[in-house]
């Protein structure tokens, strides 16, 4: 599983209220993703092309349960490398399928803007602008299967455990 | 090598003799607890199978009474999933309200030695009984709910050593405060507590830790036992148990001692709890209009026993809005009989129903733009109870209580010295 695209820098710290803000909890899944950083970063939903690649800093998704990483997902992006990733948004993360990797230095060694290259099978990321290179810490096998294959709504389904979903929320 | 409580949990409940940091463990889930959020369209997923309705517990708590049309048919999704299924252990709006994670406490729902899943952040308050509790997704819910498991990935584990015994007008909140605001955050990291200065806490003040802990990023947060903890669940829930102590050669990440006697009020100033605490003299005389007093780390009788004692014949400031919410109509009912709510009403406090309330902006206390507040609740993000640009203070609810009297965010040492 790879990723080539432009990357959008976030900070330390980015929590789910910013991702996913309360006011957009009773909205559809796609007019959520029209929420994300609107509290931060208005207008930034408008600039991101499918495929692009956010890097955050530390302890990346903190706060609340809700499906944020859906959010991230249904807004187009193709994956996440943050310098660390909260337990709850990485559990989020492999559950709704939006690939995420931990990769720490990531921060300094990318300007917004830069392309990177990020490879999930053999855990590391490249910028394409600077020719550096950073090893990535790899998700364990089980979890990357589960990731690439949908998550785990996917999985009940499959398994008459739960109903289809015309969205797949 | 030995194992931290939360490594023999999950080795426990995985099938396996030993756990440690960076294993990737199935562990059965012995209670699942869904709440009103879940139901919402954007998130459910029509159920077919359950594992075992007996290990369901649902709860609305985010917005009772339904705060919006779209909040009444999450609801009403909900009691039609309890009436499919069975499910024996339903709080409804009424006599048996609350929050889920008071509602653990108050029926002794979470079990030592167990794990228990619910899709809210601040679900390790379990942990206070010894058990592996956390937030999880809505997928999560749905893999525990069905399969009855799920996956997680074992952290490294820091040990508080809790010593001596808290002043006056100092909480287990300024406890948090200290240790949010020196070490920070504790991601992909468990937290474990004891030491000697545990025992002379109540379950309530205890629990304020373990689900604050959900603020330092912990994966789990679990509390030694001790036999106050095991006679609290004892006298709630006749099922057995077994409790779990660390080995004494358990590998921690690091020990570290809190003196409970040193500790002072704090509060964190706005947006983050993170490495953002100061003495309350540093924002004292910041003008606020609305206190607030609630949700699952400070809604209950200690909490508002505490608050009653700080407002007692006095006056709320004309310029502020306090808002107490107690977190199961269980604690409601406590503060009636023992007159605090009475008290709280003759300061001027507006007491509301059971329910996460404002504290999560969804309803009864949403703030409006660029108005302040204090609040003796789980989390001050920026925009988390409404407009993004209102400024959120965190303290104790004593401080809070003090800052409702004044106006302005005052120390509690004044009211209760």
């Amino acid at each position: 599983m790879k990723f080539t695209a432009r990357v959008w820098k976030f900070g330390d710290n980015i929590n789910t209220d910013l991702i996913l803000p309360i006011q957009a909890f009773y909205l559809t899944p796609p007019e959520q993703a029209r929420l994300v950083f609107h509290a931060n970063r208005p207008g930034w939903v408008d600039l991101v092309q499918p495929g692009d690649i956010l890097v955050g800093g530390k302890n990346f998704g903190m706060g609340s349960s809700r499906p944020a990483a859906r959010s991230l997902r249904n807004l187009g992006l193709g994956c996440l490398i943050a310098e660390s990733i909260n337990g709850l948004f990485f559990r989020n993360c492999v559950n709704f399928a939006f690939p995420a990797m931990e990769c720490r230095g990531v921060c300094d060694a990318f300007a917004e803007g830069d392309i990177a290259e990020v490879d999930f099978d053999a855990c590391s990321v490249r910028n394409l602008a600077s020719g550096q290179s950073l090893p990535a810490i790899g998700l364990p096998p089980k979890l990357l299967a589960l990731l690439k294959a949908g998550g785990i709504y996917p999985l009940l389904e499959k398994e008459g455990l739960i109903a289809p979903h015309p969205h797949s929320p | 090598m030995g194992m931290t409580i939360a490594e023999k949990i999950l080795a426990k409940k995985s099938g396996l003799a030993k756990v440690g940091p960076g294993d990737l463990v199935t562990a059965e889930v012995d209670t699942v607890i869904l709440f009103d959020n879940n139901f919402m369209p954007s998130q459910w997923r029509d159920v077919l199978k359950l594992k075992d309705p007996q290990r369901v517990i649902v709860v609305l708590d985010h917005r009772v009474p339904a705060a919006t049309q779209a909040s009444a048919g999450a609801h009403r999704t909900a009691r039609e999933f309890v009436k499919k299924f069975n499910i024996p252990r339903f709080h409804d709006l009424g006599y048996y309200q609350g929050i889920s994670h008071q509602l653990v406490a108050d029926h002794g729902y979470a079990l030592p030695g167990t794990v228990l899943l619910c899709s809210d952040s601040h679900t390790c308050s379990a942990g206070v009984f010894n058990c592996i509790a956390r937030g999880v997704g809505a997928p999560d819910m749905m893999l525990a709910a069905t399969k009855g498991e799920t996956w997680f990935r074992v952290g490294e584990t820091v040990r508080y050593e809790l010593e001596g015994a808290l002043p006056i007008a100092v909480t287990m909140k300024d406890a948090f405060l200290r240790i949010a605001g020196q070490y920070g955050d504790h991601a992909t990291m468990n937290v474990e507590y004891g030491g000697p200065g545990a025992a002379g806490l109540s379950i309530n003040a205890r629990k304020t830790l373990t689900t604050m802990s959900a603020e330092l990023s912990a994966e789990f947060a679990t509390f030694e036992p001790d036999p106050v903890m095991l006679d609290w669940v004892r006298a709630r829930n006749p099922a057995p148990f077994e409790a779990f102590y660390p080995d004494a050669d358990a590998h921690y990440a690091d020990v570290r001692r809190v003196d409970l006697s040193r500790l002072q009020p704090l509060v964190a100033f706005p947006d983050t709890v993170i490495e953002n605490s100061r003495p309350v003299a540093e924002a004292a005389g910041t003008p606020i209009d609305q206190a607030f007093v609630g949700s699952c780390a400070n809604g209950t009788i200690d909490d508002l026993e505490l608050v009653a004692r700080v407002v007692e014949g006095r006056r709320v400031a004309s310029s502020v809005r306090f808002i107490v919410t107690p977190a199961s109509q269980n604690v409601y009912r406590e503060a009636a009989r023992r007159g605090i709510v009475n008290t709280l009403l003759e300061a001027g406090a507006v007491v509301t129903p059971a329910t996460c309330g404002a504290c999560g902006g969804g309803h009864m206390g949403v703030l409006g733009a660029n108005e302040t507040c204090i609040t003796a609740t789980t989390r001050n993000f920026k925009g988390r109870m409404g407009d993004p640009s209102a400024r959120i203070y965190m303290g104790s609810p004593a401080t809070v209580a003090a800052s409702a009297i004044r106006g302005a965010i005052t120390d509690p040492c004044e009211f209760l010295n």
